[in-house]
């Protein structure tokens, strides 16, 4: 069965001032497919998916998008001017118009419909970037593409996060084009991985990549071991509230030490 | 009653100041007020080709800022410069260039202190009918473009991503400001309409919940510059552009003490 192609990049690559920042580069994103850009600082992650996304054009290679595509962006760094009066609902609405209730129900899934009339400055990292996440998803994307969408947001909001990414991708049936530095916690949710490191090292499934030499060479031995971290299921989930909703549905204050994965013993769970 | 050249002047005065609100903020917002000076210095040059060619002036500013913002976009693209240092180059060579020309050429007689601090106080009707209908057409094309220019603003990334046409945008924008000098050089000069265009804008920023409002409340911040700058100049006999720019400062420290004050207030409650 062939899938809907979104975006492909064919061997593209990016030269500024005489030198390569990323050469080389071939991958798509399908409709309702995950795929995620893995590699060291600097090796290009964000460079490829500018390019895949137009905002940079390739020196060499192509890079094309089927037409009419709708793209819900959340990049890397977004800094914000003391000058500029923004709001929360001003900045949700910033390339497209919407209705209330499509930006109450976006701030509502990643946890910050209290924000809304906020002004952007006033905001932690992580409110900042789950207000950016709650941006792009608000906007019904075709494709999604996040740009280390879990910085500054703390370790059980990340487990969150990946799930709601997933759940998107089910519900949109968008595609997905997710950049990390590493692959702890976005293996679970990630369909196919591209590993760049100034061209690409390798790609395939998730398992297929952290077996591959190349990969133990650019992230260690102990990467890839680390991926049992991945598999373990969690039975609680920390909302951004401070309360924690257990796998029955059930919400409480704090969570119980007979619940997997409980901080204290973080250690031992890692046995999955 | 617009017989009075005070009058005329303070007509004048406010149709720039109404018009630069908007364009003030746009300009802080993108971090362009260097870019604004160079394109003012630049004006001098269309001065001194207006009188050699005896071409209307406005037009003649007017064309030599566009070429000059068309270099700019064109070499920003390059990057083989940092912006402001290309800006640096460009802003003083431009008023070198103007200055000397000016100089060469013997047989005329400009009045440099006009050019550079302006001469509102002789404008004509003409100049009042240009101000405001000018005004008025840069006005309503940048309220055409706001939307789409202001999430570029925000973020090119973000815009350029999304489906925006910044590229486009960034060209009308330069023209609009290229133009919003052309028609404000001879109520400020061309070494402060920089001020003009950005005083109002960031001395109302602590008021603005939002990028409209603040952008209304630079024009009314013009407005107040304008007449207080303008009456004390008539009052204390002193050089009207200059008056102005102060007053707009004198506004920019009361508006932030205020504001600094009442969120003192808030927090004490």
């Amino acid at each position: 069965m062939k899938t809907k192609e979104l975006i492909r990049l064919e061997t593209a690559g990016l030269k500024i001032t005489g030198d390569w920042l990323v050469r080389g580069v071939t991958f798509s994103v399908a409709k309702g497919e995950i795929v995620t850009l893995i590699g060291p600082n600097g090796s290009g992650k964000s460079t490829s998916a500018k390019m895949a996304l137009g905002i940079l054009q390739p020196t060499e290679g192509k890079a094309w998008q089927t037409s009419g595509l709708r793209v819900g962006y959340v990049p890397q760094n977004l800094a914000i001017d003391w000058t500029m009066p923004l709001t929360v609902k001003r900045l949700i609405t910033l390339t497209h118009k919407m209705n209330a209730d499509e930006i109450e129900s976006a701030l509502e899934r990643t946890g910050v419909s209290h924000l809304k009339n906020e002004q952007v400055q006033n905001l932690s990292g992580g409110e900042f970037q789950r207000v950016l996440l709650a941006r792009a998803l608000a906007l019904k994307p075709d494709l999604l593409v996040l740009d280390e969408p879990a910085q500054g947001v703390d370790f059980n909001g990340e487990a969150a996060l990946y799930q709601l990414i997933s759940q998107l991708r089910d519900e949109l049936e968008c595609g997905v084009l997710l950049i990390s530095h590493d692959l702890h916690m976005v293996m679970a949710a990630t369909d196919r991985v591209i590993c760049l490191n100034g061209h690409m090292c390798c790609h395939g499934t998730p398992m297929s990549v952290v077996q591959n030499p190349v990969y133990k060479d650019l992230f260690g031995e102990r990467a890839a071991s680390t991926f049992a971290v991945y598999q373990h299921q969690h039975d609680h989930v920390h909302l951004p509230d401070g309360t924690v909703q257990h796998a029955d549905g059930s919400i409480t204050e704090h969570c119980h030490p007979d619940d997997g994965h409980h901080h204290e013993q973080e250690g031992d769970s890692y046995v999955g | 009653m617009l017989d009075d050249f005070f009058v005329r002047a303070l007509v004048a005065g406010v149709g720039v100041a109404l018009v630069a609100g908007p364009f003030g903020c746009l300009i802080v917002w993108k971090r362009m007020s260097y870019f604004g000076d160079t394109l003012a210095h630049s004006g001098l040059l269309g001065v001194t080709l207006a009188y050699l060619f005896q071409v209307n002036i406005t037009l003649s500013v007017f064309t030599i800022c566009a070429i000059v913002s068309i270099c700019l976009l064109l070499m920003q693209r390059n990057r083989s410069l940092p912006t402001d240092a290309l800006l640096g180059l460009l802003s003083h060579s431009a008023l070198a260039l103007g200055l000397v020309a000016i100089g060469f050429m013997t047989w005329l007689r400009v009045d440099i202190n006009a050019v550079l601090f302006g001469d509102i106080l002789s404008v004509s009707i003409e100049d009042i009918s240009l101000i405001y209908l000018g005004g008025m057409g840069l006005l309503c094309v940048l309220l055409w473009i706001w939307k789409p220019i202001f999430a570029a603003t925000v973020s090119a990334e973000l815009s350029d991503a999304e489906g925006g046409n910044r590229q486009i945008l960034d060209l009308i924008f330069m023209l609009l400001v290229s133009l919003v000098i052309a028609i404000s050089m001879q109520l400020v000069g061309v070494l402060l309409i920089t001020a003009l265009l950005i005083i109002p804008a960031i001395a109302v920023r602590p008021f603005s919940t939002s990028p409209e409002l603040m952008a209304v409340l630079a024009s009314a911040a013009g407005f107040v510059s304008v007449v207080l700058g303008l009456s004390s100049s008539l009052y204390l006999d002193t050089p009207s552009g200059p008056s102005i720019v102060v007053a707009a400062f004198v506004f920019f420290i009361l508006a932030h003490l205020v504001s600094a004050s009442l969120k003192r207030q808030r927090s004490a409650s």
